[in-house]
């Protein structure tokens, strides 16, 4: 046994980067929200990006560690705690046996990612350990978290041992030591408002004039009823020239559907594989994370981008986490 | 209790495809403009080719109605030495696809045979069907276990197919409210569709039957019974058989 849940927190499931190849037959990719955050969480204890975390969500868990291990926490910025002591997040923290990491609720974003080095030890299911909820497999048995939950880390590869054993030694007889080195986040929403790009949907010119002016001009609610499934949003309502009945097919992440109540969904990481509604457009991946980082109240103010410029982003973000993880070799010595 | 049979279907020359970026990681071929046969083949025919024939950087495809929509990753596709548009370059390598795609290209389809009790407790609105249609409950049954369908795609939830060629005598509308929870493995009917609730979940179509076999088991290799392309039967079954029935496939 590697840790033990004392309490789960809201919603806390194990992700990893999505579950791919089984949409042809209506299977969600899932994984975590903020695949960014999961990515370098990932990073900071030396795992694959790929490796399950666990996704918390506006209130995170209580654990108790039954061994030393290797953690770091990234994405929403939580109140975190060890043996009741402040932690700080985007660094790599060494932890010893016995001690208790206790989140509290989120500061500032929405859901934190906890990334163990070797990632959450899982069975794999159709390539991937993320957690299906609506389906009831993956992660945990298909669930969220319950307390008594028991977890276990897969075997650290030998960067993460490194690094695992330099803060240890570092830690002495303390309970727990936090590298002085850290990646700054830069995805969270300040001041409740967040802008979003957005790249015109298929429908885009189906839309009203005055719609697609208010689209971009106004700002949208994120509503209540907003999920892993999708953020629903309030705001001016969005309507079509003429009605249309449109032939149901795939949708993806950031797709921005519009119903006919005229109020706009973002389809994010639980979605649906195939869906019928109006396409007004695409949050682009590199934006994928602000929008997961919002919680219910929290404005958006969407603003267009061209695809081009949005391939482009994604790879430069692409070199941007490549120099990272050089970097983290680089300071600890590795390389 | 259900048995596969293999017939071909046969490769029609396919005209112009039609691309759409699907935000910036995927890209929507599409390949008719309405529901039938003819696209139907259409698209499991490029589906079937894109799954034997996947490009460096193709993630996945998932075939709809009229459209195959393949996700790839935009990385991979990017070559500094040519700085092409990650989206474009897909849809070229998309493009010289459909043109290997020729008419000696076919699929085997199978036909899969559902085992379904009808009425009782397994199908509480048999009766609303039967009543609204001016049919007998055996009339129900017999049109409903006669027809051959069709899988146009799998999806909604894992394993659900969304299934073509319900006979018109059988179309109820939804019910007014729908239930909060449905078994697995409920067959329905809703307007002029007919399907089978592949895992539990809330719904608004009449439940007229429930099948012993289970649409999805989440797996490995193959985790849902029906595939897009494959065509179905449904053959009523006693209560009896029905407790005997097979609940894995």
């Amino acid at each position: 046994m590697s840790i033990e849940v004392i309490t789960p927190g809201l919603c806390t499931t194990v992700q990893d980067t999505g579950r791919f190849g089984f949409q042809q037959v209506g299977v969600s990719v899932s994984g975590g929200m903020d695949k960014q955050a999961v990515q370098i969480a990932n990073m900071l204890v030396g795992n694959q990006q790929t490796d399950a975390v666990l996704e918390l969500t506006m209130k995170g868990p209580s654990l108790l560690f039954h061994k030393d291990m290797l953690i770091a926490i990234c994405g929403g910025d939580f109140k975190v705690t060890i043996n009741n002591r402040s932690v700080l997040p985007n660094r790599a923290v060494w932890i010893r046996s016995g001690s208790i990491l206790k989140f509290g609720l989120a500061k500032e974003g929405c859901r934190a990612y906890l990334a163990v080095a070797g990632g959450w030890d899982v069975p794999l299911v159709m390539g991937s350990r993320s957690t299906n909820l609506r389906g009831g497999f993956g992660g945990l048995a298909g669930r969220m978290l319950a307390a008594g939950d028991q977890l276990v880390q897969r075997s650290p590869g030998s960067f993460s041992q490194f690094l695992a054993n330099q803060l240890a030694k570092r830690a002495g007889a303390a309970p727990f030591y936090q590298a002085n080195w850290f990646i700054p986040s830069s995805t969270l929403v300040k001041n409740g408002e967040a802008v979003v790009r957005v790249i015109q949907g298929e429908q885009f010119a189906d839309f009203s004039e005055k719609s697609r002016q208010s689209f971009f001009e106004q700002t949208y609610q994120v509503s209540p009823q907003s999920d892993r499934m999708g953020y629903r949003l309030t705001g001016p309502a969005l309507e079509l020239t003429q009605s249309m009945e449109l032939i149901s097919a795939a949708v993806t992440m950031g797709t921005i559907q519009v119903p006919p109540n005229g109020q706009p969904i973002i389809l994010m990481a639980d979605r649906q594989t195939i869906g019928g509604y109006p396409k007004i457009g695409y949050v682009p991946t590199i934006d994928l994370p602000i929008v997961a980082q919002l919680r219910p109240g929290e404005k958006i103010h969407f603003q267009e981008i061209s695809l081009r410029d949005a391939q482009k982003e994604l790879i430069e973000r692409d070199s941007w986490m490549k120099a990272i993880k050089l970097g983290i070799e680089v300071t600890v010595g590795w390389r | 209790m259900w048995q596969c049979r293999y017939s071909k279907m046969e490769g029609k020359t396919l005209p112009r495809y039609e691309f759409s970026p699907l935000g910036d990681s995927g890209v929507m071929v599409k390949l008719g403009e309405v529901i039938d046969q003819q696209t139907h083949e259409k698209v499991i025919l490029f589906s079937e080719y894109l799954q034997e024939h996947p490009f460096p950087g193709m993630i996945e495809s998932v075939p709809g109605f009229t459209t195959v929509t393949v996700y790839y990753d935009p990385i991979t596709l990017f070559d500094p030495l040519d700085h092409m548009l990650p989206y474009d370059r897909a849809v070229a390598i998309l493009e010289q696809m459909s043109q290997q795609i020729s008419s000696t290209h076919s699929k085997e389809y199978r036909l899969v045979e559902i085992p379904v009790c009808y009425g009782g407790s397994f199908g509480p609105d048999l009766e609303v069907v039967a009543n609204q249609n001016g049919l007998s409950i055996e009339e129900v049954i017999s049109i409903h276990s006669t027809t051959e369908y069709l899988v146009y795609m799998i999806g909604f939830a894992p394993g659900f197919p969304y299934l073509g060629g319900m006979d018109e005598r059988l179309a109820t509308p939804r019910r007014s409210s729908p239930r909060l929870s449905i078994p697995m493995g409920s067959v329905g009917i809703g307007g002029l569709q007919t399907g089978i609730y592949s895992i539990e979940s809330p719904g608004g179509w009449q439940i007229i039957g429930r099948t012993p076999l289970r649409l999805f088991q989440a797996g490995e290799s193959s985790p849902s019974l029906l595939c897009a392309g494959d065509k179905v039967r449904f053959r009523p079954i006693s209560e009896r058989e029905y407790d005997n029935g097979e609940k894995v496939y």
